[in-house]
């Protein structure tokens, strides 16, 4: 059973389980980032923040949030750095196979996410929770951290808008090999359902980094 | 048709190996690429220089010795043949054609172009096999095996051991290899017993002797001389999580 945790195969079922819980992670933050741009003010936007800040199971949910990135750098990591050991001489003529293309700069896309994801965790995340960040009151008397002004702020700077939608472009690269790996990696491989899957990926990679995209911009040119 | 050759040369497993140029004039479009091998060698020798050493055997794409990476694909340019099937009408008048070994930590180089497969043998020994004397060959349909799974076990059976997937893949990872030897007997009932231990034991031995992690890239596949499908690691991986979850 520890084998699972340290077998080859073990170490890529925890990075496609933990890759599929950050797939629909991705998707909920969409989701109410998208409240920024739905509505005029940053009220909603805020309001849902708040609640995803405050209910004790989305607490929960965070930790093993925090885990599963944990877990899917981590084996990543280590899985790497065992691909590189396994090849100590490498060819004179690259090898130009046709592979999935984008499997083959996992780790560097992987390392430009990871960059990203320190810097957006320090601008928003870690200043709510540990910083002073703007408060604000609505109507019924609710104080809440102003999430909303401060990324309205953010993506009135260029430079801002074009490194966070850089990085967006490379997390949708990691994605597109990343959904249908996760996938036969568990061992879902199937005549009728692979392609299905292969087309989903490019879909949600495609809904993921529009919607991503969309919101900095929007805010940026209104 | 003439053709620069750039090929790697090592005396032994512990000298340090360089590439070595040779030109080759005259030599037939339908000459098969480890036959203008013998012709270079047939020189070689006849100056008083070492040949160049390459592994060969059945020559007609079923043995699985020829290995080869040449020009950046293992077996050459052609899809789903080996290094033996390949012929020199395949490339243009005047190519440079870059001859390196296998490289994979697994497969050390023994001499040349030649490199040590045994890690193949070590696992199909540690599980690759059935425990049970199988006796003659029985009469047809004495053991009634569904239709699709018959097929399945003998598309995966098709693999020849040859360690392209090896070389082709990124990580070096042999998971296509196991994978076949894996599923060609977990689909017959006679190798269903042993399905649990086999698969802990044989992909145990992968990793132990120092082959990558499978990162589905596909390469494997592309690189198949005889077309093992990436479907083999999917039921590979079911195998091992029924093995150690059941």
């Amino acid at each position: 059973m520890s084998s699972i945790f340290t077998s080859s195969v073990g170490k890529k079922l925890m990075m496609s389980l933990a890759g599929l819980f950050l797939i629909v992670f991705l998707l909920v933050h969409l989701g109410i980032n998208l409240l920024l741009i739905l509505y005029n003010s940053p009220e909603t936007y805020n309001r849902a923040a708040h609640f995803m800040q405050t209910n004790i199971l989305i607490k929960i949910i965070e930790i093993v949030l925090f885990g599963g990135f944990f877990l899917h750098m981590i084996y990543g990591v280590i899985v790497q750095i065992e691909n590189w050991l396994s090849r100590p001489k490498g060819y004179r003529v690259a090898n130009y196979s046709q592979t999935s293309f984008f499997s083959r700069f996992m780790i560097h896309t992987a390392a430009i996410i990871f960059v990203f994801l320190v810097i957006h965790l320090l601008d928003f995340y870690f200043k709510a929770k540990f910083g002073e960040p703007k408060l604000v009151t609505y109507s019924d008397g609710k104080e809440m951290v102003d999430f909303g002004s401060m990324i309205i702020a953010k993506f009135h700077l260029p430079g801002f808008v074009i490194g966070y939608i850089l990085a967006i472009l490379f997390l949708g690269f990691h994605l597109l090999h990343g959904f249908q790996s996760a996938f036969q990696t568990l061992g879902l491989n199937h005549k009728t359902y692979t392609p299905v899957v292969k087309a989903l990926g490019i879909i949600y990679t495609l809904v993921v980094v529009s919607g991503f995209t969309a919101i900095p911009l929007v805010i940026y040119f209104d | 048709m003439d053709f620069t050759l750039k090929i790697w040369r090592q005396k032994d497993a512990a000298s340090r190996g360089r590439f070595v140029t040779y030109h080759l004039e005259g030599i037939s479009p339908d000459c098969s690429f480890l036959e203008m091998l013998d012709i270079l060698n047939d020189q070689l020798v006849q100056k008083g220089e070492d040949p160049v050493a390459f592994d060969h055997d059945c020559r007609e794409g079923i043995c699985g010795a020829c290995s080869l990476y040449i020009n950046g694909r293992p077996h050459g340019p052609d899809d789903a043949i080996t290094t033996c099937q390949l012929h020199m009408r395949r490339f243009r008048d005047g190519d440079t054609i870059v001859v390196e070994p296998w490289r994979a930590k697994a497969f050390p180089v023994i001499k040349d172009l030649i490199v040590d497969r045994s890690a193949f043998d070590k696992i199909i020994q540690a599980g690759g096999y059935i425990s049970v004397n199988t006796g003659g060959v029985p009469d047809a349909n004495t053991i009634p095996i569904q239709k699709e799974h018959a097929d399945i076990a003998m598309d995966a059976a098709a693999c020849i051991g040859c360690g392209a997937c090896v070389a082709a893949c990124k990580n070096a990872s042999a998971m296509l290899f196991v994978s076949a030897k894996v599923s060609h007997l977990s689909m017959l009932p006679q190798g269903k017993i042993e399905a649990a231990r086999r698969v802990k034991a044989m992909l145990e031995e992968m990793d132990r002797l120092g082959f990558g992690n499978c990162s589905n890239t596909g390469a494997c596949e592309a690189e198949c001389p005889k077309q093992i499908s990436l479907s083999h690691i999917a039921r590979l991986n079911r195998e091992y999580f029924k093995a150690i979850l059941g």
